[in-house]
């Protein structure tokens, strides 16, 4: 449904622009109908660069962009707005995603008046109703009410709620759950795996590798741009090649183990990505073709790739 | 529905025991409520020349209870008169000011680019521009100038600043999320700016407006003091601009030059005075618990 | 040390009425342990700690005792507890990283604030490089501004500030939430080092992430809105969990190898109770499943095993 094809996004920095920061490098990515693509990484990774790309928030440096098949990058118009039918995104923040002096349903009104500006009111109230429901909200107990008067779990619902109202095919999902509460977390995500069985693809932004897991049936690992292994949930999970991936995987905190003694260097300061491998100031198995060439993505197992020059020498 | 109630009276209510704001706006209503009402006690006009002899001092007749100029004028309609002019000027030239800049810096703040690029380089060269010297010229050429005139110019002059604080504000607001939300629901970016920044910063734009008042009262005083004003009516600056070319100092003719410059620093203090209680009403952090 | 808390009760102050941010908390901490703090938000997690070592309007001291090292702190009295910040017990708090003044190199900061506390920095330079060292800072650190440092260094400079004169105890408050996973382990570590190398005695840790304690606390306390729930070893919070809130609490975390296609997690349906004016009893009570009449009572928070507290009707403990 969706397919990134060398997606790239740089950005000018410093004094008068002279030098560039290279958020996005070069990814490829698809997602499938009814698939759940989680996007993981930890911050400086790019992934919410390109969830933005996505959306059409910021402009696509280099690279081209295909949603079935029609190419995003050019859209304007008429066309923008069809895209905005079919693709959506909720953001981290539920407060900062509701302008704090109007009430919450006002995003419903807004969708009228761009969408379906002769819809009679009174099936507008009922399709709005009917999108509550599926969310699992009770209208009477939501409508009407400013976004502090709601708890940040419903407010996230609620712009779910204005993707169906929309009838959007593909939801960007950045960090949506991070900012709830631990016992209202999994009702969203339950939510989320409940719309994905209806037919909705989503891509899943997180740092949470837990989560990530629940939902997902594919995952990519991202590096500072750069995509450094992806393929099927349960074989990134437990047969992680990169050793970023394996970083990560014992690093995060989990309930069910403790820390393995793994020798981290606490990074000091980010060095700028030069000719080669991302992670290669980090990496314990770095070798000389590493800094100086980019390693692709290689497929190692059935739906499983990697970008790692060393980690084919390296058992499993 | 309740709780915008709620907020409202929170205002209010916050409104009303500020004390600053209290003493500012009361301040400024006397004075206006004078503008209003004062010429109805007189018939005398401001110019015209009514007593003869010596000039009366305040309460020492009862036809001039301000006394006279020396020229046998009615201090205290020239006074009301006067008044009247001044808040004219503020409103106008104050509100032009707040007009312009506030335009001027949300579509600059908004759209970015090269629309931004140079609607700043506009505002920095009116910030430039030496006002005085232009108004110098301006009243070469124009023999005869009014307080709509000075208004005007005071407007097209004094709003730099306003854009820049509003550009700012936009910048920040901008990059919200509730802005991109509106993006992604296909609204357009004129839209975007009046229905979804705009009206976050209402209470912004009135501090603005309030202050742009005071300064298009002083400027318009200071203007018609060194005699860059208006050639015909009166106002409270030309009072005293009068008063000083008249040696009113000299003579002693205090009642012709002390009530206007009482008068203006009065309002443009209260003026201040509010916007610095309105900024705590709104801005919870800055109250006094 | 030893802290023993009793009946603590701050209330915040608001327009409205007083919001019953902590309402009866007892409990006790032995020497060399680090609690967990965990609950979710308006619990009262920050407030507990705040009021032990710095209680300003718009909290307020309601009630309670609380004593450290057998010692009472006058946490109600600004000005006594002066003698006690920082020497006696100390606090790394929220976004302390992002508190450093961008004006003052760090050296400069540092003498400022021992200044503030009756110490003199040159007492203290051999050990303040020590610890420099202990955590990977290298001592060109004093020279810097904060904004030459990164997310990581800025926080284990703040946790070797606020260590410095060897506190007994020492909370930190959510110091790994904006961390990436690698200084997130690290200075989780680091705590726990700390408390090895008896920089501290004690610790409490507040966060939200239960998974960070597990892997550093020895115990964790679970709280909910302004009541404690249930204090216990790690592994019996995690693993077998006696509270009812404690139980839907730890089933809903999602976990590596738990897949939504295989098994349904389940959240806990309902909000928190407003604390303006709470409900009577027990304040799970309305989203308890096991709720019934004895809970319109406030429970004791009691011991059920050895080391292990409960605040539960429905547990049998030492209280019947």
């Amino acid at each position: 449904m969706l397919k990134l094809q060398d997606i790239s996004k740089t950005y000018k920095v410093g004094t008068f622009g002279g030098k560039e920061l290279h958020a996005v490098c070069d990814v490829n990515l698809e997602v499938g109908t009814g698939e759940v693509v989680s996007l993981i990484g930890e911050s400086g990774s790019g992934k919410t660069t390109i969830g933005r790309m996505i959306l059409k928030l910021i402009s696509i440096t280099s690279g081209s962009a295909f949603f079935k098949d029609i190419d995003i990058t050019q859209l304007k118009g008429r066309e923008l707005k069809e895209y905005y039918r079919k693709v959506q995104g909720v953001f981290q923040d539920p407060f900062s995603t509701y302008n704090p002096i109007f009430k919450a349903d006002r995003i419903f009104a807004m969708v009228k008046d761009e969408f379906y500006p002769d819809m009679k009111p009174a099936d507008w109230t009922k399709k709005v109703d009917e999108c509550l429901k599926d969310v699992g909200l009770n209208p009477p107990d939501v409508l009407g009410k400013f976004p502090h008067q709601l708890s940040g779990g419903q407010l996230q619902r609620f712009l779910i709620a204005r993707a169906l109202l929309l009838e959007t095919e593909f939801l960007v999902a950045d960090e949506i759950i991070s900012m709830l509460d631990a016992s209202r977390r999994i009702d969203v995500l339950n939510l989320l795996a409940d719309l994905k069985n209806k037919g909705l693809s989503i891509l899943f932004i997180t740092h949470d590798l837990s989560l990530a897991y629940y939902i997902s049936d594919r995952a990519v690992i991202l590096y500072r741009g750069s995509i450094v292994e992806m393929g099927s949930t349960a074989r990134v999970y437990y047969n992680p090649q990169h050793p970023y991936t394996k970083m990560l995987m014992a690093t995060v905190p989990r309930l069910d183990q403790e820390w393995e003694d793994v020798e981290i260097a606490i990074r000091e300061r980010q060095l700028p990505i030069g000719q080669g491998c991302a992670y290669v100031g980090r990496c314990p198995f770095a070798n000389e073709q590493c800094s100086l060439e980019r390693p692709q993505l290689d497929e190692i197992e059935a739906d499983h790739q990697v970008a790692c020059f060393s980690c084919r020498n390296i058992s499993p | 529905m309740e709780k915008k109630k709620k907020q409202r009276n929170e205002f209010l209510y916050f409104a009303f025991r500020n004390n600053k704001l209290r003493i500012g706006l009361l301040i400024v209503l006397f004075f206006l409520v004078m503008a209003v009402i004062g010429p109805s006690f007189t018939e005398n006009d401001p110019q015209s020349f009514i007593h003869r002899g010596v000039p009366l001092k305040p309460f020492e007749s009862a036809d001039f209870i301000f006394g006279t100029t020396v020229f046998g004028q009615d201090v205290y309609s020239q006074f009301v008169y006067g008044l009247r002019a001044t808040f004219v000027v503020g409103a106008i030239g104050g509100g032009l000011a707040t007009l312009i800049g506030v335009i001027v810096g949300f579509v600059g703040g908004y759209l970015g680019g090269k629309t931004d690029e140079g609607l700043n380089m506009g505002t920095n060269i009116v910030l430039v521009i030496p006002t005085l010297a232009v108004l110098l010229i301006i009243s070469a050429y124009l023999e005869v100038r009014g307080i709509l005139l000075e208004s005007v110019f005071i407007g097209c002059t004094a709003w730099p600043w306003t854009a820049r604080a509003v550009r700012a504000q936009t910048f920040s607001l901008r990059s919200r999320e509730f802005v991109d939300l509106a993006k992604m629901t296909g609204m357009k970016s004129l839209k975007i700016i009046f229905r979804e920044i705009a009206p976050n910063m209402m209470s912004y734009l009135l501090l603005v407006f309030i202050l742009q008042f005071g300064g298009a009262t002083l400027n318009a005083a200071t203007l018609d003091f060194i005699g860059l004003g208006p050639t015909e009516g009166i106002s409270l600056g030309l009072m005293m601009n009068h008063a000083v070319a008249h040696s009113a100092l000299l003579l002693d003719i205090w009642w012709w030059f002390i009530p206007p410059g009482f008068a203006i620093t009065a309002i443009v203090g209260a003026l201040y005075v509010t916007n610095v209680g309105l900024d705590e009403v709104f801005n919870p952090k800055l109250r006094e618990m | 040390m030893s802290l023993h808390v009793e009946n603590l009760k701050v209330y915040y102050q608001t327009l409205k009425g007083d919001v019953r941010a902590l309402d009866g908390a007892t409990f006790d901490i032995a020497d060399g342990e680090i609690m967990g703090l965990a609950g979710e938000s308006g619990c009262g997690k920050t407030t507990l700690a705040h009021s032990l070592i710095r209680l300003t309007p718009p909290l307020k001291f309601i009630d309670g005792i609380v004593k450290l090292d057998d010692e009472i702190l006058p946490i109600g009295d600004m000005h006594k507890m002066d003698d006690f910040r920082f020497h006696k017990i100390s606090i790394v708090p929220q976004y302390a990283m992002n508190a450093l003044n961008p004006t003052r190199k760090i050296g400069k900061m540092t003498a400022e604030l021992l200044a503030s506390k009756g110490a003199n920095i040159k007492d203290i330079d051999t050990e303040l490089r020590r610890r420099l060292d202990l955590v990977g800072l290298t001592h060109d650190v004093l020279d810097m501004y904060p904004i030459e440092m990164s997310g990581g260094m800025k926080q284990r400079m703040v946790m070797v500030l606020s260590t410095l004169l060897d506190p007994s105890l020492l909370m930190a408050d959510e110091i790994t939430s904006a961390l990436d996973v690698s200084t997130q382990k690290a200075v989780a570590e680091m705590l726990v080092e700390f408390r090895d190398l008896n920089f501290v005695k004690s610790m409490i840790i507040i966060t939200h992430d239960i998974s960070i304690l597990y892997q550093v606390a020895d115990t964790i306390m679970i709280m909910y809105a302004g009541q404690l729930a249930e204090k216990a070893s790690k592994e019996t919070v995690i693993e077998a969990p006696r509270h009812p809130y404690t139980k839907m609490l730890i089933s809903s975390l999602p976990q590596v190898g738990v897949q939504v296609d295989d098994t349904r997690l389940k959240g806990i349906p309902g909000t928190p109770p407003q604390l303006l004016e709470p409900p009577q009893g027990c304040r799970f009570r309305a989203r308890c499943p096991l709720a019934f009449d004895k809970c319109l009572e406030v429970p004791p928070f009691v011991e059920i095993d050895p080391g292990h507290r409960v605040a539960c009707w429905k547990e049998p403990g030492k209280h019947a």
